[in-house]
């Protein structure tokens, strides 16, 4: 086998930041090699190096493509070769067609006349190619992730893919999206394309890589052959964060205190189709100290239910009842379900979450700034102070915390959305994929924080897709199917088996 | 939490001199261009633009700018733009002449009263922006439109005036000497030094506090160039105004307001709201941010600023015509671009802002005193504008 790619002694700064340091990467011809690292550990860095986002001399090292030297100006110059990266971010054009964006600057068209006969019959054998049923004329915004991030992969095949970079391709994916699309890489394995893919989600490595690399601080820690040596998930893990990690989920007292938070006939409608009702009836309860999951499929409505509880930040005609401390309370705004305890944690950290210009600072305190004011006016001293002791608890990288947070990495980035929830001092926690995109030792850090609120008499309500992780985790799990909370599960009976035969008997 | 692990150790910052500057080139950028601009008037107008009269006049001429970009920055930086401002201030002139000269009222009455219609104006047009989601490019440029069409109205297509003196000071008006030396005016002196003072020392306690918090602070150089500069163009302003007539009234308006709007926005929890409002209107809103009031309340404080703009013209020209406030907006939007704010909202500050209008300023004064027709003077002042936006970009994408 001969190596398709080998990048040598890559060194990229950025003003403060010294992201990769003297990495090397070698990937062989028509293998899947999973990059793996902490957040902030320079796995996207690396791979916007490789695919030209960053230009051919803003980073020190070599490239080699395919035996000669590359050295791409910009990504057009990489996509010529067959390099494509899908990026953490989807890059898709929401209010255009699948067809329209497959073949988006890339347009089959002569003398700049769009020919539309042939746009939709090769759209349509792509789709099939990677297996998505949609008409070619179906706007993207109507998809769901999971079949967005398909038609990413479409969009890539349009262009004589060979080397295919999918950068957390399955981190805001369901179970069944999941295996879905690790099917796909395999089958196109089989045809010969190669593929890098970066994920935190270890026993997805563990099943489709033939190679692993696993980065640590912007440098090559390891490069593990599946093919002649085993992988366990134990070893990735201690070469991920230098040392070994005895458990994945730490030790809770589990004990529910007296009742914090009812919600109560719950309805919330569409806010676009007015029929369309999208929870029915929901009740649920946490008690002090008690986690909470919601499981269900995507879609299920569990952020909807999370956002119109949170200050009707989603739906319309929204009736039913929120009780604190055994009181209704109003939540009819974000400010006032502050006021009354809770805080959303959203899953959508970049559209929702962060002022991406701000600094990890100013994005910590946003939610809770009359507490390092005074009669409205600021303290810088008690701001930073507050930020850095965020910094330090949550162990966000970032060279200090007058970075901007556009600039963090993704893992990172969520660990300040995550203070911004602390510092507010809910009474109530509401955690939305608390986890996603987050590398295992961040994730028992989470797990740990979760655990303090408990222990000081918190609620938490948690919603994710990662079903270990709420079996792991949670006192007792709600289970939603399309909208109605079909039922509930304390610890001791919850297993994987029974949330989904919950779902599939409703 | 037994895991956590500190390992930021290859995050060292980079240091020296030269690193620093390309990061602040935009605030260095606009302090120079400010200079070179000056410098260059004064050469090729033979020392006419420092003269002690024409500095005078470049206060009273772009006083209304300069007050309207106050409001304007803050509307830009919540994520709009307000295109009727310069209709405003015409409406507003008209109105106070109607007031005064038609209707006899008292200046005691009419001013107040004046104020209040501007922030009805804004509040009407904050309406719509800020309930109905209605772009404010669209909302304001109908009230651009029917503020036009409504100063006409009021002034029957005539000009009106003149007004009492008691209304002229608002612009006009000098501070007395109270120091009775007359010439050199004492308390412009006074006043100089006192401003060059509370500026050295502000300065010195946030190097103090970034020194504290091991932020990057300028380096020495820098920060005792800057200031050293500054203070010396105070000085020499105030010199040069004490051996006129001493300070002007609507400097000193100016001055106050430029420091409040400053501290605002950069001080407080209103400010710190208004930013996060136009760097991600959604998540602002899901941290418990009131951005409907926010927004309306930008357009109010616009439309208060565009009234006490249109008041300070009309008692500077002593007359209201229906041509006042023309196209003002554009230079009111230019100045806040100059200044660095971007057009996606959530960036953007007030000195920035006002440097942007000096700089205008010196150079419709400087073009105007060299006798350079209306013609030019557009063009240039394009280029001008585009160049800076150019700057901003080009130093953005080569720190990306
Ligand atoms: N444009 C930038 N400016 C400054 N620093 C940056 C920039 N992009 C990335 N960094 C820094 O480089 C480091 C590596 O970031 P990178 O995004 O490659 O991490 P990652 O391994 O992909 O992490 P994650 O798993 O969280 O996505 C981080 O410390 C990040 O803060
Ligand atoms: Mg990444």
């Amino acid at each position: 086998m001969t190596p398709l790619l080998e990048m040598r002694s890559i060194t990229k700064t950025f003003p403060g930041v010294k992201a990769l340091d003297a990495v090397n990467l070698t990937v062989m011809e028509g293998e899947i090699h999973a990059l793996v690292g902490e957040n902030g550990a320079g796995k996207s860095t690396l791979m916007k190096v490789l695919s030209g986002v960053y230009p051919a001399g803003s980073y020190d090292g070599e490239i080699h493509y395919d035996g000669n030297v590359a050295s791409f100006g910009g990504i057009s110059d990489s996509e010529a070769v067959g390099v494509i990266i899908i990026h953490q971010e989807l890059a898709l054009v929401p209010l255009l067609s699948i067809a329209e964006n497959l073949f988006l600057g890339n347009e089959c068209a002569k003398g700049g006349v769009v020919n539309w006969r042939e746009t939709f019959q090769r759209t349509e054998g792509l789709l099939k190619k990677v297996g998505l049923s949609e008409a070619p004329s179906v706007l993207v915004d109507r998809l769901g992730v999971g079949k967005q991030q398909l038609v990413e992969i479409a969009k890539a095949l349009s262009k004589d893919v060979r080397l295919l970079i999918l950068d957390e391709p399955t981190a805001a994916l369901s179970e069944s999206d999941s295996q879905a699309l690790l099917d796909l890489l395999l089958e196109l394995k089989a045809q010969g394309v190669t593929s890098i893919i970066i994920s935190h989600k270890l026993n997805e490595v563990r099943r489709i890589a033939d190679r692993v690399t696993v980065i640590r601080d912007g440098a090559t820690i390891s490069s593990m052959d599946a093919r002649t040596e085993e992988i366990t998930e134990d070893r990735i893990v201690r070469d991920m964060v230098g040392r070994d990690m005895a458990h994945r989920y730490p030790e809770r007292e589990r004990r529910a205190g007296e009742m914090l938070m009812e919600v109560r006939n719950w309805n919330v409608w569409h806010p676009e189709h007015s029929e369309r009702q999208v929870i029915h009836d929901a009740n649920l309860t946490v008690r002090a100290g008690e986690v909470v999951g919601i499981a269900g499929l995507m879609g299920a409505g569990r952020t909807e239910l999370a956002m119109s509880i949170f200050g009707r930040s989603y739906g319309r005609k929204i009736s039913g009842e929120v009780l604190m401390h055994g009181a209704p309370v109003d939540v009819s705004r974000v400010d006032r379900a502050i006021a009354a305890g809770l805080a959303y944690v959203t899953e959508d950290r970049k559209t929702l979450g962060l002022i991406l210009d701000d600094t990890v600072e100013r994005n910590i305190t946003l939610a809770n700034l009359p507490a390092v004011s005074s009669r409205g006016v600021i303290s810088e001293a008690r701001e930073t102070g507050v930020a850095e002791k965020y910094r330090a608890a949550m162990n966000i990288r970032t060279p200090s915390v007058f970075q901007k947070t556009v600039n963090l990495s993704g893992g990172n980035q969520q660990k300040v959305v995550l203070s911004k929830w602390l510092f507010a001092g809910p009474e109530v926690l509401i955690l939305d994929e608390p986890t996603r995109g987050i590398d295992v030792g961040a994730k028992f850090e989470i797990y740990g924080i979760i655990n303090e609120l408990s222990a000081e008499g918190k609620g938490v309500i948690m919603i994710s897709s990662e079903m270990p992780e709420m079996l792991g985790m949670c006192d007792r799990i709600y289970v939603m199917n399309e909208g109605v909370l079909v039922g509930e599960l304390t610890a001791a009976e919850a297993s994987q088996e029974r949330i989904m035969s919950l779902i599939v008997t409703d | 939490m037994e895991v956590a692990q500190t390992s930021t150790g290859r995050t060292g910052t980079m240091n020296g001199i030269g690193a620093y500057l390309a990061r602040h080139m935009r605030e260095y950028g606009l302090l120079f261009a400010l200079i070179a601009i000056m410098v260059f008037f004064q050469i090729v107008t033979d020392g006419t633009l420092l003269r002690p009269v024409n500095i005078t006049n470049l206060f009273l001429q772009n006083s209304y700018i300069i007050i309207m970009a106050l409001g304007m920055l803050v509307v830009i930086v919540s994520g709009n733009i307000d295109l009727s401002v310069g209709s405003v201030m015409g409406f507003i002139g008209a109105l106070a002449a109607v007031m005064i000269v038609h209707w006899d009222w008292s200046v005691y009455l009419a001013i107040p009263a004046c104020l209040l219609v501007g922030i009805g104006i804004g509040a009407a047009q904050g309406y719509w922006v800020a309930y109905w989601k209605i772009p404010s490019f669209i909302v304001t440029l109908a009230g651009m439109l029917v503020f036009r069409g409504l100063s006409l109205w009021l002034l029957e297509g005539q000009s009106v005036g003149p007004f009492p003196k008691g209304f002229q000071v608002l612009s006009t008006g000098f501070i007395p000497d109270y120091f009775g030396i007359g010439r050199p005016n004492g308390t412009a002196i006074a006043a100089g030094l006192v401003a060059v003072a509370l500026i050295i020392w502000v300065g010195l306690r946030d190097r103090a506090h970034n020194r504290k918090y091991g932020i990057e602070g300028e380096p020495a150089a820098f920060f005792y160039g800057r200031n050293i500069i500054v203070a010396g163009a105070l000085l020499f302003v105030a010199y040069k105004l004490s051996t006129f007539r001493g300070l002007p009234n609507v400097l000193i308006s100016m001055v106050v307001l430029t420091v409040i709007y400053a501290f605002i926005t950069e001080n407080t929890t209103l400010g710190r709201r208004i930013y996060a409002l136009g760097g991600n209107e959604k998540a602002a809103k899901l941290s418990g941010i009131k951005t409907e009031r926010l927004t309306f309340l930008a357009f109010v404080n616009m439309g208060m600023l565009a009234a006490l703009a249109g008041l300070i013209f009309a008692a500077r020209l002593n007359t209201a015509t229906p041509k006042a406030g023309f196209a003002v907006e554009l230079d009111v939007i230019a100045a806040v671009f100059i200044g660095g704010a971007s057009m996606s909202g959530g960036v953007g500050k007030i000195v920035g802002a006002v440097v942007g209008a000096f700089i205008m300023g010196v150079m419709n004064n400087g073009m105007s005193i060299m006798g350079i027709g209306i013609d030019y003077q557009q063009v240039i002042k394009g280029l001008v504008l585009l160049a800076a936006v150019v700057f901003d970009v080009y130093n953005k994408q080569k720190q990306g």
